[in-house]
Protein backbone atom coordinates (compact mmCIF):
# COMPACT_ATOMS: atom_id res chain seq x y z
CA UNK A 1 0.00 0.00 0.00
CA UNK A 2 1.07 3.77 -0.94
CA UNK A 3 1.95 5.62 2.08
CA UNK A 4 0.30 8.73 2.91
CA UNK A 5 2.48 11.98 2.06
CA UNK A 6 2.09 15.19 3.99
CA UNK A 7 3.13 18.11 2.36
CA UNK A 8 1.79 20.66 4.81
CA UNK A 9 4.06 23.24 6.37
CA UNK A 10 3.92 25.12 9.65
CA UNK A 11 5.89 28.82 8.90
CA UNK A 12 5.84 30.57 12.17
CA UNK A 13 2.39 29.75 12.97
CA UNK A 14 0.91 30.48 9.02
CA UNK A 15 -0.33 26.91 7.99
CA UNK A 16 -0.30 26.21 4.47
CA UNK A 17 -1.11 22.93 2.74
CA UNK A 18 1.83 23.05 0.50
CA UNK A 19 4.98 24.51 0.43
CA UNK A 20 4.45 25.90 -3.16
CA UNK A 21 3.00 29.72 -2.96
CA UNK A 22 3.11 32.06 -5.33
CA UNK A 23 5.22 35.48 -5.78
CA UNK A 24 3.85 38.65 -5.73
CA UNK A 25 3.87 40.44 -8.97
CA UNK A 26 3.66 36.99 -10.96
CA UNK A 27 -0.25 35.57 -9.67
CA UNK A 28 -2.14 38.96 -9.86
CA UNK A 29 -4.77 38.57 -7.40
CA UNK A 30 -5.39 34.91 -7.90
CA UNK A 31 -8.09 35.13 -9.58
CA UNK A 32 -6.54 35.66 -12.55
CA UNK A 33 -5.45 31.86 -12.42
CA UNK A 34 -8.69 30.39 -11.32
CA UNK A 35 -8.89 28.25 -14.83
CA UNK A 36 -5.78 26.69 -14.25
CA UNK A 37 -4.74 26.14 -10.57
CA UNK A 38 -7.88 24.97 -7.74
CA UNK A 39 -7.46 27.94 -5.46
CA UNK A 40 -8.40 26.07 -2.61
CA UNK A 41 -5.59 23.68 -2.72
CA UNK A 42 -2.12 25.74 -3.30
CA UNK A 43 -0.01 26.80 -0.69
CA UNK A 44 -0.38 30.82 -0.54
CA UNK A 45 -1.23 33.28 -3.32
CA UNK A 46 0.86 36.24 -2.66
CA UNK A 47 -0.88 38.81 -3.66
CA UNK A 48 0.73 41.83 -6.57
CA UNK A 49 2.61 44.78 -4.15
CA UNK A 50 0.29 47.03 -2.70
CA UNK A 51 1.18 50.47 -1.90
CA UNK A 52 -0.98 53.09 0.23
CA UNK A 53 -2.10 55.11 -2.71
CA UNK A 54 -2.84 53.61 -6.26
CA UNK A 55 0.20 53.58 -8.77
CA UNK A 56 -0.05 53.47 -12.37
CA UNK A 57 3.27 52.12 -12.70
CA UNK A 58 6.55 52.74 -15.28
CA UNK A 59 5.63 54.15 -19.03
CA UNK A 60 7.13 52.37 -22.43
CA UNK A 61 8.12 48.98 -22.48
CA UNK A 62 7.85 47.39 -19.33
CA UNK A 63 9.14 43.10 -20.22
CA UNK A 64 12.19 42.03 -22.03
CA UNK A 65 12.66 38.33 -22.47
CA UNK A 66 16.60 37.77 -22.33
CA UNK A 67 18.42 34.25 -22.14
CA UNK A 68 16.55 31.92 -19.99
CA UNK A 69 14.57 34.76 -18.20
CA UNK A 70 13.05 38.12 -18.65
CA UNK A 71 13.01 41.39 -17.35
CA UNK A 72 10.48 43.80 -16.16
CA UNK A 73 9.90 47.32 -14.93
CA UNK A 74 6.05 47.45 -14.01
CA UNK A 75 6.78 49.68 -11.29
CA UNK A 76 4.46 48.78 -8.60
CA UNK A 77 1.40 49.10 -10.28
CA UNK A 78 -1.51 48.49 -8.13
CA UNK A 79 -4.87 49.96 -6.96
CA UNK A 80 -4.13 50.92 -3.93
CA UNK A 81 -4.44 49.58 -0.15
CA UNK A 82 -8.15 50.97 0.44
CA UNK A 83 -9.18 49.50 -3.07
CA UNK A 84 -7.21 45.77 -1.87
CA UNK A 85 -9.54 45.80 0.57
CA UNK A 86 -12.43 47.12 -0.43
CA UNK A 87 -12.92 45.40 -3.81
CA UNK A 88 -10.72 42.81 -3.90
CA UNK A 89 -9.92 41.35 -0.96
CA UNK A 90 -13.61 39.93 -0.36
CA UNK A 91 -13.38 38.35 -3.70
CA UNK A 92 -10.33 36.38 -3.20
CA UNK A 93 -10.98 35.43 0.63
CA UNK A 94 -13.44 32.98 -0.27
CA UNK A 95 -10.49 30.75 -1.41
CA UNK A 96 -9.02 28.31 0.74
CA UNK A 97 -5.74 29.16 -0.26
CA UNK A 98 -4.00 31.85 2.61
CA UNK A 99 -3.64 35.09 1.20
CA UNK A 100 -0.49 36.95 1.54
CA UNK A 101 -0.55 40.75 1.18
CA UNK A 102 3.15 42.28 -0.14
CA UNK A 103 3.77 45.77 0.76
CA UNK A 104 5.89 48.79 -0.36
CA UNK A 105 6.03 52.17 1.27
CA UNK A 106 7.87 55.27 0.66
CA UNK A 107 9.25 55.78 4.60
CA UNK A 108 9.23 53.33 7.35
CA UNK A 109 6.01 55.16 9.12
CA UNK A 110 4.14 53.67 5.93
CA UNK A 111 4.82 50.28 6.04
CA UNK A 112 3.89 50.39 9.69
CA UNK A 113 0.58 52.33 8.37
CA UNK A 114 -0.19 49.70 6.03
CA UNK A 115 0.60 46.62 8.09
CA UNK A 116 -2.19 48.23 10.45
CA UNK A 117 -4.97 48.54 7.88
CA UNK A 118 -4.18 44.75 6.33
CA UNK A 119 -4.16 43.54 10.10
CA UNK A 120 -8.03 42.07 9.04
CA UNK A 121 -10.00 38.80 8.83
CA UNK A 122 -8.62 37.14 5.41
CA UNK A 123 -5.11 38.23 5.26
CA UNK A 124 -2.57 35.16 6.50
CA UNK A 125 0.44 37.45 6.80
CA UNK A 126 2.11 40.15 5.16
CA UNK A 127 5.41 40.27 3.15
CA UNK A 128 7.43 43.29 3.49
CA UNK A 129 8.82 44.67 -0.14
CA UNK A 130 11.93 46.41 0.41
CA UNK A 131 13.52 45.10 -2.78
CA UNK A 132 11.64 46.41 -5.87
CA UNK A 133 13.95 47.69 -8.04
CA UNK A 134 11.78 49.94 -10.22
CA UNK A 135 10.44 52.46 -8.72
CA UNK A 136 12.54 55.01 -6.37
CA UNK A 137 10.55 55.01 -3.62
CA UNK A 138 9.97 51.15 -4.12
CA UNK A 139 11.94 50.27 -0.76
CA UNK A 140 15.59 48.78 -2.44
CA UNK A 141 16.80 51.53 -0.33
CA UNK A 142 15.36 49.89 3.19
CA UNK A 143 16.29 46.16 1.32
CA UNK A 144 20.23 47.20 1.32
CA UNK A 145 20.71 48.55 4.48
CA UNK A 146 20.74 46.06 7.27
CA UNK A 147 19.43 49.50 9.91
CA UNK A 148 16.49 50.41 7.59
CA UNK A 149 15.41 46.98 6.71
CA UNK A 150 15.29 46.06 10.36
CA UNK A 151 13.33 49.36 10.65
CA UNK A 152 11.07 48.56 8.59
CA UNK A 153 10.51 45.00 10.50
CA UNK A 154 9.80 46.75 13.92
CA UNK A 155 7.79 49.00 12.34
CA UNK A 156 5.53 46.26 11.04
CA UNK A 157 5.51 44.47 14.14
CA UNK A 158 4.39 46.78 16.16
CA UNK A 159 1.22 47.64 14.00
CA UNK A 160 0.13 43.99 12.77
CA UNK A 161 -0.47 40.68 15.11
CA UNK A 162 0.15 38.75 11.48
CA UNK A 163 2.88 37.18 10.76
CA UNK A 164 5.48 39.26 9.24
CA UNK A 165 7.81 37.71 6.09
CA UNK A 166 10.57 40.05 4.77
CA UNK A 167 11.48 39.63 1.14
CA UNK A 168 15.36 40.28 0.63
CA UNK A 169 17.12 41.73 -2.36
CA UNK A 170 20.01 39.95 -3.89
CA UNK A 171 21.54 42.92 -4.80
CA UNK A 172 23.98 43.00 -1.39
CA UNK A 173 27.06 42.90 -0.98
CA UNK A 174 26.65 39.77 1.83
CA UNK A 175 23.07 38.91 2.25
CA UNK A 176 23.44 37.25 5.61
CA UNK A 177 24.04 40.81 7.41
CA UNK A 178 20.45 41.35 5.66
CA UNK A 179 19.50 38.27 6.87
CA UNK A 180 20.69 38.19 10.69
CA UNK A 181 19.52 41.92 11.01
CA UNK A 182 15.73 41.28 9.88
CA UNK A 183 15.89 38.11 12.15
CA UNK A 184 17.11 40.44 14.85
CA UNK A 185 14.51 43.42 14.58
CA UNK A 186 11.64 40.56 14.79
CA UNK A 187 10.73 39.07 11.40
CA UNK A 188 8.91 36.22 11.42
CA UNK A 189 10.04 34.81 8.04
CA UNK A 190 12.46 35.98 5.35
CA UNK A 191 11.50 35.39 1.79
CA UNK A 192 14.36 35.61 -1.30
CA UNK A 193 15.36 36.57 -3.84
CA UNK A 194 13.53 39.24 -4.97
CA UNK A 195 14.35 40.17 -8.84
CA UNK A 196 18.27 41.13 -9.99
CA UNK A 197 18.84 44.24 -11.64
CA UNK A 198 19.42 44.21 -15.15
CA UNK A 199 19.00 45.99 -18.31
CA UNK A 200 18.93 44.74 -22.19
CA UNK A 201 19.88 47.19 -24.87
CA UNK A 202 18.35 47.61 -28.62
CA UNK A 203 21.31 47.58 -31.28
CA UNK A 204 19.23 48.77 -33.84
CA UNK A 205 18.22 51.50 -32.10
CA UNK A 206 21.08 52.04 -29.63
CA UNK A 207 18.31 52.80 -26.81
CA UNK A 208 17.67 50.34 -23.68
CA UNK A 209 14.57 47.98 -24.20
CA UNK A 210 12.63 48.66 -21.01
CA UNK A 211 11.07 52.19 -20.42
CA UNK A 212 12.67 52.32 -17.38
CA UNK A 213 16.37 51.60 -18.59
CA UNK A 214 17.03 49.32 -16.16
CA UNK A 215 14.75 46.20 -14.65
CA UNK A 216 14.59 43.19 -12.45
CA UNK A 217 15.74 39.80 -14.03
CA UNK A 218 13.74 37.00 -13.11
CA UNK A 219 13.04 33.37 -14.37
CA UNK A 220 15.48 30.08 -14.99
CA UNK A 221 18.53 32.45 -15.47
CA UNK A 222 18.38 33.76 -11.52
CA UNK A 223 18.22 29.95 -10.21
CA UNK A 224 21.60 29.16 -8.81
CA UNK A 225 21.95 32.69 -7.70
CA UNK A 226 19.07 32.64 -5.72
CA UNK A 227 19.67 28.89 -4.41
CA UNK A 228 23.46 30.16 -3.28
CA UNK A 229 21.64 32.84 -1.50
CA UNK A 230 19.06 30.99 0.30
CA UNK A 231 21.65 28.50 1.31
CA UNK A 232 24.02 31.24 2.57
CA UNK A 233 20.90 32.91 4.54
CA UNK A 234 19.74 29.52 6.11
CA UNK A 235 23.29 29.30 7.77
CA UNK A 236 23.24 32.02 9.56
CA UNK A 237 18.71 32.14 10.98
CA UNK A 238 16.38 30.14 12.62
CA UNK A 239 13.21 31.89 11.12
CA UNK A 240 11.83 30.48 8.20
CA UNK A 241 12.72 30.76 4.57
CA UNK A 242 10.47 31.14 1.90
CA UNK A 243 13.29 30.34 -1.73
CA UNK A 244 12.34 31.74 -4.97
CA UNK A 245 14.21 32.59 -7.91
CA UNK A 246 13.52 30.75 -11.33
CA UNK A 247 11.60 28.08 -10.24
CA UNK A 248 9.95 26.32 -13.12
CA UNK A 249 9.36 22.73 -11.37
CA UNK A 250 9.53 20.38 -8.85
CA UNK A 251 13.04 19.82 -9.10
CA UNK A 252 13.72 22.88 -8.94
CA UNK A 253 11.89 23.50 -5.97
CA UNK A 254 13.40 20.57 -3.83
CA UNK A 255 16.62 21.54 -4.13
CA UNK A 256 15.63 25.14 -2.53
CA UNK A 257 14.19 23.17 0.10
CA UNK A 258 17.55 20.98 0.72
CA UNK A 259 19.05 24.15 0.54
CA UNK A 260 17.33 25.43 3.69
CA UNK A 261 13.83 26.96 2.44
CA UNK A 262 10.98 25.36 4.46
CA UNK A 263 8.47 26.81 1.66
CA UNK A 264 9.04 28.10 -1.81
CA UNK A 265 7.41 30.53 -4.47
CA UNK A 266 6.74 29.88 -8.38
CA UNK A 267 7.13 33.39 -10.08
CA UNK A 268 7.78 33.53 -13.71
CA UNK A 269 6.70 30.45 -14.31
CA UNK A 270 3.28 31.18 -13.89
CA UNK A 271 3.75 33.27 -16.91
CA UNK A 272 4.51 30.18 -19.03
CA UNK A 273 2.23 27.34 -17.51
CA UNK A 274 -0.79 29.35 -15.41
CA UNK A 275 -0.89 25.83 -13.62
CA UNK A 276 2.88 25.83 -12.41
CA UNK A 277 2.18 26.01 -8.68
CA UNK A 278 0.05 23.02 -8.61
CA UNK A 279 2.62 21.14 -10.57
CA UNK A 280 5.13 22.04 -8.59
CA UNK A 281 3.59 20.80 -5.66
CA UNK A 282 2.31 17.31 -7.59
CA UNK A 283 5.79 17.00 -8.59
CA UNK A 284 7.15 17.32 -4.90
CA UNK A 285 4.41 14.94 -4.22
CA UNK A 286 5.58 12.06 -6.36
CA UNK A 287 9.18 12.48 -5.47
CA UNK A 288 8.52 11.72 -2.26
CA UNK A 289 6.82 9.29 -2.66
CA UNK A 290 9.74 8.02 -5.45
CA UNK A 291 12.11 8.34 -2.48
CA UNK A 292 9.81 6.76 0.30
CA UNK A 293 9.72 9.76 2.56
CA UNK A 294 6.17 10.86 3.89
CA UNK A 295 6.84 14.98 4.53
CA UNK A 296 8.13 17.34 2.57
CA UNK A 297 9.91 18.67 6.04
CA UNK A 298 11.93 15.93 5.91
CA UNK A 299 13.91 17.72 2.66
CA UNK A 300 14.49 21.23 4.30
CA UNK A 301 17.66 21.90 4.33
CA UNK A 302 19.42 18.20 4.03
CA UNK A 303 21.87 18.92 1.82
CA UNK A 304 24.93 16.65 2.21
CA UNK A 305 28.19 18.59 1.81
CA UNK A 306 30.26 15.37 2.70
CA UNK B 1 -15.35 31.57 -20.60
CA UNK B 2 -12.98 29.11 -19.36
CA UNK B 3 -9.67 29.55 -20.43
CA UNK B 4 -7.60 26.32 -21.19
CA UNK B 5 -3.41 25.55 -22.07
CA UNK B 6 -3.55 22.65 -24.35
CA UNK B 7 -1.28 20.82 -26.15
CA UNK B 8 -1.84 21.34 -29.58
CA UNK B 9 -0.63 19.74 -33.07
CA UNK B 10 0.16 21.89 -35.91
CA UNK B 11 -1.98 20.92 -39.03
CA UNK B 12 -0.26 23.58 -41.71
CA UNK B 13 2.35 25.78 -41.71
CA UNK B 14 2.73 27.76 -44.67
CA UNK B 15 4.35 30.86 -46.05
CA UNK B 16 1.98 33.41 -47.22
CA UNK B 17 4.18 36.36 -47.85
CA UNK B 18 7.41 38.06 -47.35
CA UNK B 19 8.37 37.32 -43.52
CA UNK B 20 4.67 36.40 -43.04
CA UNK B 21 3.36 32.94 -42.33
CA UNK B 22 0.39 31.05 -41.29
CA UNK B 23 0.33 28.44 -38.53
CA UNK B 24 -2.31 26.23 -37.75
CA UNK B 25 -3.44 24.33 -34.90
CA UNK B 26 -5.56 21.86 -33.91
CA UNK B 27 -6.79 23.53 -30.61
CA UNK B 28 -10.38 21.98 -30.65
CA UNK B 29 -11.48 24.00 -27.37
CA UNK B 30 -9.99 27.04 -28.52
CA UNK B 31 -11.54 26.39 -31.71
CA UNK B 32 -15.06 25.96 -30.71
CA UNK B 33 -15.04 29.22 -28.08
CA UNK B 34 -13.12 32.05 -29.54
CA UNK B 35 -14.85 34.66 -30.63
CA UNK B 36 -13.16 37.73 -33.33
CA UNK B 37 -10.49 39.95 -31.52
CA UNK B 38 -9.44 37.57 -29.12
CA UNK B 39 -5.61 35.69 -29.34
CA UNK B 40 -3.79 33.06 -28.28
CA UNK B 41 -0.19 32.83 -26.12
CA UNK B 42 1.79 30.20 -27.69
CA UNK B 43 4.80 28.63 -25.65
CA UNK B 44 6.04 27.04 -28.72
CA UNK B 45 8.36 24.64 -27.40
CA UNK B 46 10.65 23.48 -23.85
CA UNK B 47 13.22 25.58 -23.07
CA UNK B 48 13.97 28.78 -25.42
CA UNK B 49 12.37 31.19 -26.11
CA UNK B 50 10.87 31.27 -22.11
CA UNK B 51 7.63 33.32 -22.81
CA UNK B 52 4.97 32.75 -24.71
CA UNK B 53 3.80 34.35 -27.35
CA UNK B 54 0.74 36.45 -28.51
CA UNK B 55 -1.17 35.56 -31.32
CA UNK B 56 -4.76 37.19 -32.47
CA UNK B 57 -7.05 34.60 -34.49
CA UNK B 58 -7.18 34.97 -37.83
CA UNK B 59 -10.00 32.42 -38.34
CA UNK B 60 -11.38 29.08 -36.88
CA UNK B 61 -12.59 25.90 -37.76
CA UNK B 62 -15.18 25.23 -35.64
CA UNK B 63 -15.91 21.77 -36.91
CA UNK B 64 -12.10 20.41 -37.43
CA UNK B 65 -11.28 22.34 -34.18
CA UNK B 66 -8.48 23.82 -35.99
CA UNK B 67 -7.36 27.68 -35.01
CA UNK B 68 -5.48 29.77 -37.82
CA UNK B 69 -2.83 31.93 -36.53
CA UNK B 70 -0.90 34.44 -38.97
CA UNK B 71 2.31 36.32 -38.22
CA UNK B 72 5.21 37.84 -39.28
CA UNK B 73 8.52 36.98 -38.39
CA UNK B 74 9.99 40.14 -36.18
CA UNK B 75 11.75 38.63 -33.11
CA UNK B 76 14.09 35.44 -31.67
CA UNK B 77 10.58 34.17 -30.70
CA UNK B 78 8.51 34.35 -34.02
CA UNK B 79 11.83 32.98 -35.99
CA UNK B 80 11.95 30.02 -33.44
CA UNK B 81 8.10 29.74 -34.40
CA UNK B 82 8.34 29.85 -38.24
CA UNK B 83 10.70 26.75 -38.16
CA UNK B 84 8.10 24.78 -36.08
CA UNK B 85 7.11 22.24 -38.88
CA UNK B 86 3.98 20.53 -39.80
CA UNK B 87 3.07 17.43 -36.72
CA UNK B 88 5.26 19.45 -34.03
CA UNK B 89 3.11 20.29 -30.89
CA UNK B 90 2.67 23.62 -29.03
CA UNK B 91 0.99 24.56 -26.30
CA UNK B 92 -1.67 26.84 -26.78
CA UNK B 93 -3.26 29.16 -24.07
CA UNK B 94 -6.25 30.81 -25.16
CA UNK B 95 -8.71 32.23 -26.10
CA UNK B 96 -7.97 35.39 -24.36
CA UNK B 97 -8.71 38.81 -24.07
CA UNK B 98 -12.18 40.46 -25.24
CA UNK B 99 -13.62 40.50 -29.00
CA UNK B 100 -15.05 43.00 -31.48
CA UNK B 101 -18.79 43.92 -30.78
CA UNK B 102 -20.69 42.57 -33.37
CA UNK B 103 -23.75 44.83 -33.50
CA UNK B 104 -23.38 46.38 -36.39
CA UNK B 105 -24.82 46.63 -39.65
CA UNK B 106 -22.34 47.94 -42.77
CA UNK B 107 -19.03 48.23 -40.99
CA UNK B 108 -15.81 49.15 -42.35
CA UNK B 109 -12.46 46.81 -41.40
CA UNK B 110 -9.41 48.95 -41.47
CA UNK B 111 -6.00 47.10 -41.30
CA UNK B 112 -2.72 48.16 -41.91
CA UNK B 113 0.42 44.87 -41.89
CA UNK B 114 -0.60 42.24 -39.21
CA UNK B 115 -3.44 44.60 -38.23
CA UNK B 116 -5.11 42.15 -41.26
CA UNK B 117 -5.12 39.21 -39.55
CA UNK B 118 -7.49 39.79 -36.76
CA UNK B 119 -10.18 41.10 -39.11
CA UNK B 120 -10.69 38.28 -41.51
CA UNK B 121 -12.21 36.50 -38.02
CA UNK B 122 -14.15 39.61 -37.85
CA UNK B 123 -15.18 38.78 -41.59
CA UNK B 124 -16.40 35.53 -40.82
CA UNK B 125 -18.34 36.14 -37.80
CA UNK B 126 -20.59 39.45 -39.19
CA UNK B 127 -23.75 38.80 -39.56
CA UNK B 128 -23.68 40.99 -43.03
CA UNK B 129 -20.53 41.31 -45.30
CA UNK B 130 -17.97 44.04 -43.89
CA UNK B 131 -16.08 46.02 -46.53
CA UNK B 132 -11.98 46.23 -46.02
CA UNK B 133 -9.62 48.97 -46.68
CA UNK B 134 -6.58 47.73 -45.94
CA UNK B 135 -3.09 49.01 -46.52
CA UNK B 136 0.68 47.93 -46.69
CA UNK B 137 4.16 48.78 -48.11
CA UNK B 138 3.86 47.40 -51.42
CA UNK B 139 1.91 44.51 -53.98
CA UNK B 140 3.88 41.64 -52.57
CA UNK B 141 2.43 42.24 -48.97
CA UNK B 142 -1.21 42.59 -50.50
CA UNK B 143 -1.24 38.79 -50.53
CA UNK B 144 -4.20 39.33 -48.10
CA UNK B 145 -6.97 40.52 -50.91
CA UNK B 146 -6.95 36.05 -51.64
CA UNK B 147 -8.09 35.64 -47.78
CA UNK B 148 -10.30 37.88 -48.21
CA UNK B 149 -11.72 36.76 -51.03
CA UNK B 150 -16.04 36.15 -51.00
CA UNK B 151 -15.69 36.97 -47.11
CA UNK B 152 -16.49 40.76 -47.95
CA UNK B 153 -18.13 43.28 -49.87
CA UNK B 154 -15.46 45.43 -51.28
CA UNK B 155 -12.07 45.37 -50.98
CA UNK B 156 -10.07 48.71 -50.99
CA UNK B 157 -6.18 48.26 -51.13
CA UNK B 158 -3.70 51.23 -50.47
CA UNK B 159 0.13 50.74 -50.54
CA UNK B 160 3.32 53.36 -49.75
CA UNK B 161 4.54 52.66 -53.24
CA UNK B 162 1.04 52.84 -55.36
CA UNK B 163 2.30 49.15 -56.66
CA UNK B 164 -1.61 48.11 -56.64
CA UNK B 165 -4.07 50.46 -54.92
CA UNK B 166 -4.42 54.02 -54.19
CA UNK B 167 -1.24 55.50 -53.51
CA UNK B 168 -0.51 56.73 -50.00
CA UNK B 169 -1.62 55.59 -46.38
CA UNK B 170 -4.41 53.11 -45.42
CA UNK B 171 -6.40 56.37 -43.68
CA UNK B 172 -5.75 58.43 -46.26
CA UNK B 173 -8.35 56.84 -48.16
CA UNK B 174 -10.70 56.71 -45.03
CA UNK B 175 -12.51 60.21 -44.85
CA UNK B 176 -14.09 59.49 -49.01
CA UNK B 177 -15.30 56.23 -47.59
CA UNK B 178 -16.49 57.46 -44.61
CA UNK B 179 -18.10 60.62 -46.24
CA UNK B 180 -20.24 58.18 -48.71
CA UNK B 181 -22.79 57.73 -45.46
CA UNK B 182 -22.27 53.92 -46.53
CA UNK B 183 -21.12 52.79 -42.55
CA UNK B 184 -22.03 52.43 -39.31
CA UNK B 185 -18.99 51.13 -37.75
CA UNK B 186 -15.25 51.34 -37.99
CA UNK B 187 -13.07 48.45 -36.87
CA UNK B 188 -9.05 49.41 -36.81
CA UNK B 189 -6.52 47.08 -36.46
CA UNK B 190 -2.97 48.26 -37.12
CA UNK B 191 -0.18 49.72 -35.93
CA UNK B 192 -1.22 52.47 -33.12
CA UNK B 193 -0.02 55.76 -35.46
CA UNK B 194 -2.55 54.67 -37.71
CA UNK B 195 -5.13 53.39 -35.28
CA UNK B 196 -4.74 56.96 -33.67
CA UNK B 197 -5.56 58.37 -37.14
CA UNK B 198 -8.67 56.55 -38.18
CA UNK B 199 -10.44 57.13 -34.60
CA UNK B 200 -9.84 60.30 -35.31
CA UNK B 201 -11.57 60.45 -38.67
CA UNK B 202 -13.77 58.07 -37.71
CA UNK B 203 -15.13 60.73 -34.18
CA UNK B 204 -15.73 63.43 -37.15
CA UNK B 205 -18.04 61.52 -39.36
CA UNK B 206 -19.47 60.19 -35.59
CA UNK B 207 -18.96 56.51 -36.46
CA UNK B 208 -18.48 54.56 -33.43
CA UNK B 209 -15.02 52.89 -33.87
CA UNK B 210 -13.51 50.06 -32.50
CA UNK B 211 -9.57 49.65 -32.05
CA UNK B 212 -7.23 46.64 -30.92
CA UNK B 213 -3.93 47.34 -29.21
CA UNK B 214 -1.20 45.33 -29.34
CA UNK B 215 1.18 45.78 -26.71
CA UNK B 216 4.00 43.30 -25.27
CA UNK B 217 2.92 40.70 -22.18
CA UNK B 218 4.24 38.19 -20.43
CA UNK B 219 1.01 36.24 -19.14
CA UNK B 220 -2.00 37.00 -21.15
CA UNK B 221 -3.95 36.54 -17.74
CA UNK B 222 -3.82 39.89 -16.74
CA UNK B 223 -1.56 39.39 -13.62
CA UNK B 224 2.32 40.73 -14.96
CA UNK B 225 0.78 43.98 -15.84
CA UNK B 226 3.39 44.57 -18.50
CA UNK B 227 0.64 45.66 -21.33
CA UNK B 228 -1.47 47.84 -19.09
CA UNK B 229 -1.97 50.79 -20.73
CA UNK B 230 -4.10 54.34 -19.89
CA UNK B 231 -7.62 55.02 -20.16
CA UNK B 232 -9.50 57.64 -21.18
CA UNK B 233 -11.91 57.35 -18.84
CA UNK B 234 -10.59 58.67 -15.40
CA UNK B 235 -8.90 56.75 -13.23
CA UNK B 236 -8.46 52.52 -14.05
CA UNK B 237 -5.60 51.40 -16.24
CA UNK B 238 -6.82 48.93 -18.70
CA UNK B 239 -5.05 45.37 -19.12
CA UNK B 240 -4.75 45.18 -22.70
CA UNK B 241 -4.89 41.11 -22.21
CA UNK B 242 -8.02 40.96 -20.38
CA UNK B 243 -10.30 44.56 -20.96
CA UNK B 244 -9.01 44.26 -24.47
CA UNK B 245 -7.38 44.15 -26.91
CA UNK B 246 -10.33 45.49 -28.39
CA UNK B 247 -11.67 48.44 -27.15
CA UNK B 248 -13.79 51.17 -27.72
CA UNK B 249 -11.00 54.31 -29.60
CA UNK B 250 -12.26 56.56 -26.99
CA UNK B 251 -11.82 54.32 -24.33
CA UNK B 252 -8.08 54.22 -25.13
CA UNK B 253 -6.90 57.28 -27.06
Amino acid sequence: MEKEVSLAVDLAGLSLKTPVMTASGTFGFGEEFADFVDLNKIGAIVVKGTTLKPRSGNPGVRIAETPSGMLNCIGLENPGVDAFLTDILPRISKYDAPIIVNISGSSVEEYGVLARMLDVPGVAAIELNVSCPNVKEGGIVFGTDPKSAAAVVREAKKNTKKPVIIKLSPNVTDITVMAKAVEEAGADMISLINTLIGMAIDVKSWRPVLGNVSGGLSGPAVKPVALRLVWQVAQVVKIPIIGMGGIMTAEDAIEFLLAGASAVAVGTANFVNPSAAQDVADGIEAYLKERNLTDVKELVGQLKLK
Amino acid sequence: MLKVALDAVVTAHEVLGPGVKKLVVLAKQIAQTAVPGQFVQLKIKDGEPLLRRPLSIASVDAAAGTVDLIYRVVGKGTQVLADVEKNAVVNCLGPLGKGFDLSCKSPLLVGGGMGIAPLLFLAERLETKPSILMGGRNQSEMFWTTLYKGKVKEIFVTTDDGSVGTKGFTVSLLPELLASGAYDRVVVCGPEIMMKAAAAIAATYQIPCQVSLEKHMACGLGACLSCTCESKDGKKRKKVCQDGPVFWAQEVF
